[in-house]
């Protein structure tokens, strides 16, 4: 449901100004890293897993909890990228 | 009651005092210049920077009863309950880009509840009361069963009876009352330094006294082989398991995927996000906020540590298991700050939702219906007196009707809450769909939803209805033992029927509502020099 295009079809993704103030847009390539950290945790045959154990643990439960790092990097990076671009 | 009992109730009640002083204090932290105003006591102000948020959100999406009953599931159900871990991984990135254009349209047009912002969006007031009442149908079970959570903590400390409860909720009504959303952000803080004091304290030491987590999976995977062996005797499906069965894998993903999206739809979630000061607090606590999720991931295995630990819950309550698992395992004085945390941690997203709740009646139908010329001083008192109105409705909930009921029902809230996505976060993205078309889609998936979750039963309690969210194919023609979530189907429903509706309104040209707002509300950020103090809703 978030595709990296929330501005719609018509947004300028330019400097277009209005009143003197720089009109602001959401748009950006780097967007598309967000699907990763969607798409990844939902599919069950990637890590559906027993071993290999992580200090005893099944691979099912340490992996998932490292797809919380991949959902951290996607957001940050997201982040930083527009806000240099301001 | 047992010494340690004791013990452990002197903490429990020492700390719930010192978070109650702090919840009245709180009117006094960052005081605003009139407290009688939605954006104060409803808002904090629209104020709140990225820690304070960090914890306000984090204590309302991650709540009392998440903890509880996440590992109650792992217990009963093994892999299946860690579905928590991939459903608050998936959320953030999943709305991220969503919810910075709820903060910007509603900080340029002062909304307050989601309905308010479909109301201004699609001019017709029908579809932001359909919203509204969801909101607030959806909202009530989900406050009753942060008393379950306290419950459980309070059974275990030997407190069977309803007074404790009542006493503590009218604590909690009465801080609500007089600080409004600066309380449970002020609380925020406290619950979680025990929290994560207590989660970090137990992953380690409960696992070091059981052997290493080696033993604890295998004690668990020897625990469900022998249920599984059982039930297969007696012809019924399979209890559960330590890594996903075949039918159960397409209802892990979808229950995943449904609950976040389902996740920022409740009306608590946009109040928490609202009360932040600008769209990079949100943008960061995108970020921040999954080591909750951490934090939960480590909560589930809570589970499989009482099998391991031969830990059983009190009667049929399985809420019961995280408290008993403490109980066995620590010494009394730290059973007392666990307990603490759970009954704290409830404190916080209960009185959020109750405020929430109150804002969706004072805007979407006291000011829409009942009194369209209310001053925001009105609207504020309409606020706190609903809130009370509606945590007593909670309690009334838990003092008179089964716990399971209470279950059963917030179950259901995840699934119609869903049906708030085409009109709220598609309604943030496009302005295509036709108002009507809306509200034709919202009948069409709560009618599926409610049709599904009744041919579910629930095999422990004997019920026939309304047992689980895990629909079975099979009952579509589909020759096949997998199942899916409810919700998720019923949102496709929804979706499906929305968009051939609103093809043929176009093509009908019946007349849509005005939009109120402008491509630009979507990206303003802090400081915008067109923000309304006021809110004005254009006629439909």
């Amino acid at each position: 449901m978030t595709g990296p295009d929330p501005g719609g079809a018509h947004d300028a993704a330019g400097n277009d100004t209005e009143g003197g103030r720089p009109r602001r847009t959401d748009r950006s390539p780097w967007n598309w890293l967000l699907v990763i950290p969607v798409v990844v945790p939902l599919l069950t045959p990637l890590y559906n897993y027993a071993k290999p154990t992580f200090i005893g643990i099944p691979l099912f439960y340490w992996l998932q909890m490292l797809f919380i790092v991949l959902g951290v990097g996607a957001t940050t990076l997201v982040y930083q990228v527009a806000k240099r671009r301001r | 009651m047992t010494t340690s009992q004791t013990v452990e109730l002197t903490i429990f009640i020492v700390l719930f005092l010192a978070v109650s002083a702090i919840g009245f204090v709180a009117a006094r932290w960052r005081r605003p210049t009139d407290m009688l105003h939605l954006d104060e006591w409803g808002l904090g102000g629209r104020s709140f920077g990225t820690w304070i948020t960090w914890f306000l959100v984090g204590g309302d999406l991650y709540t009392a009863y998440t903890f509880v009953a996440v590992p109650a599931l792992v217990f009963a159900s093994g892999a299946l309950g860690f579905y928590a871990v991939p459903y608050t991984v998936v959320v953030y990135p999943l709305v991220f880009l969503v919810l910075i254009r709820l903060w910007s349209v509603s900080h340029r047009h002062g909304f307050v509840t989601p309905a308010d912002f479909v109301r201004a969006r699609f001019g017709s007031p029908t579809l932001a009361l359909l919203v509204a009442i969801t909101g607030i149908v959806a909202t009530m079970p989900y406050i009753a069963l942060q008393l379950v959570g306290i419950q459980a903590v309070l059974k275990t400390m030997g407190l069977g009876s309803h007074w404790p409860l009542i006493i503590a909720f009218l604590i909690l009504a009465a801080y609500t009352y007089q600080s409004g959303l600066r309380a449970p952000a002020l609380i925020a803080f406290v619950k979680d330094l025990l929290i994560y004091a207590v989660i970090l304290v137990t992953v380690i030491y409960i696992p070091y006294k059981l052997g290493g987590f080696g033993h604890i999976f295998d004690s668990a995977t020897a625990h469900f082989d022998k249920l599984n062996a059982a039930a297969a005797k007696a012809g019924k499906p399979p209890v559960g398991s330590t890594i996903l069965g075949p039918a159960n894998q397409l209802n892990y993903a979808t229950l995943a995927f449904g609950s976040a999206l389902a996740l920022f739809l409740y009306p608590h979630s946009v109040t928490g996000v609202l009360a932040s000061k600008g769209r990079n607090v949100v943008k960061r606590n995108m970020s921040a906020l999954p080591a909750y999720s951490f934090l939960l991931g480590l909560i589930a295995l809570l589970g499989f540590m009482a099998i391991a630990a031969g830990t059983t819950p009190i009667g049929t309550d399985g809420n019961t298991i995280v408290p008993r698992l403490f109980d066995q395992e620590f010494p009394s004085w730290f059973a007392g700050i666990a307990f603490a945390a759970i009954g704290i941690g409830a404190l916080v997203p209960a009185a959020i939702m109750s405020i929430a709740a109150a804002n969706l009646f004072t805007r979407n139908i006291f000011k829409e219906y009942l009194k369209r010329d209310a001053t925001p001083r009105q609207e504020a008192w309409t606020s706190k007196i609903v809130s009370l109105v509606v945590k007593f409705g909670a309690l009334l909930f838990i003092i008179f009707l089964n716990p399971q009921f209470s279950i059963d029902l917030q179950l259901i809230g995840g699934v119609i809450i869903l049906q708030t996505l085409p009109s709220v976060a598609l309604g943030l993205l496009t302005r295509w769909f036709h108002r009507w078309a809306l509200v034709a889609g919202w009948i069409a998936g709560m009618a599926a939803g409610m049709w599904m979750l009744y041919t579910i039963p629930n095999p422990k309690t004997q019920h026939l209805h309304f047992g689980g969210s895990a629909f079975a194919l099979s009952k579509l023609g589909f020759d096949t033992t997998w199942t899916i979530y409810t919700g998720f189907v019923a949102v496709v429903v929804n979706l499906v029927v929305a968009v051939l509706f609103t093809l043929l309104f176009k093509a009908l040209k019946a007349p849509d509502g005005t939009d109120a707002t402008a491509k630009d509300d979507y990206t303003a950020d802090e400081n915008d020099p067109r923000v309304t103090a006021t809110p004005h809703l254009v006629e439909g």
